[in-house]
């Protein structure tokens, strides 16, 4: 059986628990580790409980998983918090000077590592003559765990050799021997846990989703990028600023959400593949100019990061509440597309369709992800990005240098798509409208009031909805064709539902996934004869109301027969899915009521 | 390294009609806004500027359907957002001289927070505002230039709200060029305009624009009674506290004219990803390696 382990990394904020996570996690990853981390925080800036959870595993995993083999716990409301959820044979490792454990509350054989943090930082301390930051901890225990867990020592040290390299060879060796002083320590004094590692030895990134997405917009030609600092859409506005003078992208930090999009929609207007992003609160801000992006065929990108909502709701929690409001957004009816992705390799292959479909079809594309997808950190195989991007941008208007005036921006066409022209091309002026317009441009909307002419655009409009649904591929089921549960999800609920679908195999009980991915257009025809063919339908989403089955059920008239939900900020683990559908198939559930 | 680039300089003057738009204006008989379309359209020839280059944004208000009876490119956004869409635009392709047009509804109401930054910022763009002290397009409710005390369809006892005061509100946002100037005055207001096309940074028109329909007491006879043109000479425009007190100076005696520029940078010359030219015209996309080695970096 393939070997894994989950580590809990717990203190508050400002203890540099995301830096410790990230070493172990890079490191491993190096040696051939499959990682998941999910980092379960609160939005202040120090204190508060920060929970980071890492499984690695020999095989890839899809989730943060159910167990909990190890933990460190760098304060006391750590250990006080999780010690009881450690599972059996696991280890507590901790700073035996200042924090205490209640053996009483521990699962059967798990074990307390007390690490005298003091006097091994001391050796270390005097060695090299300094004074060492309190936050070095973090790397003698991460020693210590690197000897429980049966770990490549050598490995970590090579990781703080790339890390400090800039800070000089001192603080390398301080690292490395804090590190060997924790390892060390762990050794003489406790038992390894049972592990034996095969290390494959194929290195793999450690990425976010909102890194995936921006990697996807560099590769796709985004040159404009605008936000308003939203957790948890904030860390792709980090991304494209470290990256915007290397890739020369303009990348505005704005005033508020109003700016934001209006600004990506402006830049999209004088041909600049533009995206902006924030989470539920700012798209509702966005959402007049969204439509305008429709009617005046602008393209766009917008990410939309779901938190838990609503209002300022669960601003550092994860939750997929936000379908309703994307399907809502902006008064009126126009063309617009909306896509979830639903792990990391997916967004970056969403993002660099999202601005391809944006330009080809002239409309505003809205990705949808949520606070798990775009802030957790895993492994992907580095081969599975796709690197070779063909820019399409979409048919354009021949600058034509003696334009008398008869270009129509909004020419009307069997597709829907009028050849764009942008500003500077010779000859082919036009004004934009958000106002409803004629073929050239010329408002329709008051006293030129043509109610034929509001139709015939309405209709070139929608009609672009036709082509890109035959441009997007329809979802089809992942697992056993014949399986006596199909599980619809979308987005990154995708992830968990597959580990549960291997527990429940385990368990004799076949199960599949219907994963929606293109919410608009919608694949209405195929959705309905995939649900047909499916014997027990449970919906699986990360809110209170099942959106995505109230869309399945207006687009087919299909409703599924059980629901799995949860809207308590946490992700689902495999076992909640598990756990619910026995509760199904027993007839005791009452999830979702 | 590639040049920043920067606003063409003045060419060949060109006919006024080249810039005469599709669609005759629907605005009522009399009102300022004709004036500002024809200084506009005369700036631009007068300054030689080509149609293709230049780019009108406005809002939602009479004003702003300005774009639509001009011969450029244009877009006539949503209401209060027309400087956001602008700032896009002129990041995204520099090489463009971009106009934003519209009303004090527009400008100073629903879309002041987008003003005060893109001043502060310093973006190249010059702002047209036709103020008539009212809500036009929505027949007649106050704005926030309506004077206290003026009876308007939502402020029937009359308004209780002081006034912003757009210039001092530019001036102390960091706008660098500072203006007013009145339908009444077409040659002044085409130069006027001109000036601030022709200004690096952000320039700000304030127009009196009388809204002959809706507002009965900001007429052009009570302007023409008041105004008075800021000479050059006599006036130091480089002077903020002068200019400061020139835009408190409101009732017998109303400067029109330039009452402030400075040259600070702009937003584009600081910008880095600009360096290589406007955006719009750069390669789009990067090659396999560039992506693999994105990649690395998380590695």
């Amino acid at each position: 059986m393939a070997q894994e382990v989950t580590v809990g990394v717990g203190g508050a904020a400002g203890d540099g628990i995301d830096k410790t996570g990230d070493t172990f996690a890079r490191a491993y990853a190096r040696l051939g580790l499959h990682m998941y981390a999910y980092n379960s925080y609160q939005s202040v800036i120090r204190g508060g409980h920060i929970w980071l959870r890492i499984r690695a595993a020999e095989e890839k995993v899809y989730s943060p998983g159910d167990q909990l083999n190890a933990m460190i716990a760098l304060n006391q409301d750590t250990i006080d918090q999780h010690a009881a959820e450690v599972n059996e044979h696991g280890v507590i490792i901790y700073n035996g000077d200042k924090l205490h454990v209640d053996e009483s509350v521990f699962k059967p054989g798990v074990r307390a590592v007390p690490i005298p943090i003091k006097d091994l930082m001391k050796t270390v301390a005097d060695r090299y003559g300094v004074r060492l930051d309190t936050v070095m901890q973090n790397t003698v225990l991460l020693g210590a765990l690197i000897w429980l867990l049966q770990l490549d020592l050598e490995t970590l040290n090579k990781m703080y050799e790339e890390i400090f390299a800039r800070k000089g060879q001192a603080v390398i060796s301080q690292n490395v021997d804090l590190a060997l002083a924790g390892y060390e320590y762990a050794k003489a004094n406790h038992p390894a846990m049972d592990y034996r590692w095969t290390y494959s030895r194929k290195s793999r990134p450690v990425l976010t989703g909102n890194e995936t997405i921006g990697i996807g917009a560099l590769m796709a030609g985004c040159r404009f990028y605008s936000a308003y600092p939203m957790t948890p859409a904030s860390s792709l506005l980090h991304f494209m600023a470290s990256h915007a003078a290397e890739y020369g992208v303009c990348v505005k930090q704005a005033e508020d959400e109003l700016a934001v999009v209006n600004m990506a929609i402006g830049a999209g207007h004088v041909g600049v593949r533009a995206m902006c992003g924030t989470s539920g609160g700012g798209y509702a801000l966005m959402t007049e100019a969204i439509g305008m992006a429709g009617m005046a065929e602008v393209p766009v990108v917008i990410l939309e990061v779901q938190r838990g909502g609503p209002s300022t709701g669960l601003p550092t929690k994860t939750e997929q509440g936000d379908l309703n409001q994307v399907f809502g957004a902006s008064q009126g009816e126009y063309p617009r597309m909306i896509v979830a992705p639903a792990d990391l390799v997916d967004t970056y292959n969403t993002t660099v369709e999202a601005f391809q479909m944006a330009e080809k079809y002239q409309l505003p594309v809205t990705i949808i992800s949520d606070l798990l997808l775009s802030e957790h950190n895993e492994t992907a195989d580095p081969e599975a990005f796709d690197f070779n991007v063909t820019i399409d941008r979409g048919e354009l208007a021949e600058p034509n240098e003696n334009g008398n005036g008869e270009y129509k921006r909004y020419l009307v066409t069997e597709s829907g798509i009028s050849p764009r022209s942008l500003p500077g091309d010779a000859g082919n002026m036009f004004v934009g409208a958000s106002d409803e317009h004629d073929e050239r441009s010329i408002l329709i909307s008051d006293v030129y009031t043509d109610p034929l002419m509001r139709i015939k655009m309405m209709q070139k409009r929608m009609r672009k909805l036709e082509g890109l649904l035959r441009n997007l591929p329809a979802p089809t089921l992942h697992g056993p064709a014949d399986a006596d549960i199909t599980f619809i999800s979308w987005g990154s609920t995708q992830g968990v539902i597959w580990d549960a679908i291997a527990l429940l195999a385990q368990e004799g009980i076949k199960t599949n996934n219907l994963q929606i991915k293109y919410l608009v257009p919608f694949h209405t025809d195929e959705v309905a004869t995939i649900l047909n063919s499916c014997k027990l339908k449970v919906l699986v989403e990360q809110n209170f109301t099942g959106q995505l089955g109230r869309h399945i059920r207006a687009e087919t008239g299909i409703s599924p027969d059980a629901t799995i939900l949860k809207y308590d900020g946490e992700p689902m683990e495999p076992l909640y899915i598990v756990n619910h559908v026995k509760e199904i198939l027993n007839g005791t559930s009452r999830n979702g009521r | 390294m590639a040049q920043v680039e920067t606003v063409a300089e003045p060419r060949v003057e060109l006919p006024v009609e080249l810039f005469k738009g599709m669609v005759e204006p629907d605005w009522c008989p009399g009102c300022g806004d004709f004036g500002v379309l024809r200084a506009l359209q005369g700036a631009t020839a007068k300054l030689g500027i080509q149609p293709k280059d230049v780019l009108v944004v406005s809002g939602i208000g009479c004003s702003s359907n300005l774009p639509g009876f001009f011969n450029a490119y244009g877009f006539h956004s949503i209401h209060g957002r027309a400087i956001a869409v602008a700032t896009g635009a002129a990041l995204g392709n520099h090489g463009l001289h971009v106009v934003v047009t519209g009303g004090d509804g527009d400008g100073y109401g629903i879309g002041v927070g987008h003003f005060i930054h893109a001043m502060r910022r310093n973006l190249n763009l010059t702002y047209l505002v036709m103020d008539n002290q009212i809500y036009g397009l929505t027949t007649g409710q106050a704005s926030p230039t309506t004077e206290i005390g003026h009876k308007t369809k939502s402020t029937p006892n009359g308004n209780i709200e002081m006034p912003l005061n757009p210039l001092a509100l530019a001036l102390v946002s960091g706008a660098t060029f500072v203006a007013r100037a009145f339908s009444g005055e077409a040659k002044h207001m085409t130069d006027v305009i001109a000036q601030a096309i022709q200004h690096k940074g952000f320039s700000l028109v304030d127009v009196f624009s009388p809204c002959v329909t809706y507002n009965k007491i900001n007429s052009y006879a009570w302007f023409k009674e008041r105004v008075y043109k800021l000479e050059e000479g006599e006036y130091e425009k480089t002077d903020f506290h002068g200019a400061l007190q020139k835009a408190y100076e409101w009732g017998a005696q109303i400067p029109l004219g330039v009452v402030y520029q400075i040259d600070r940078p702009t937003y584009e010359d600081g910008d880095l990803a600009l360096k290589q030219g406007p955006l719009a015209k750069l390669p789009l996309g990067l090659t396999a390696e560039q992506g693999a080695e994105l990649i690395r970096e998380f590695m």
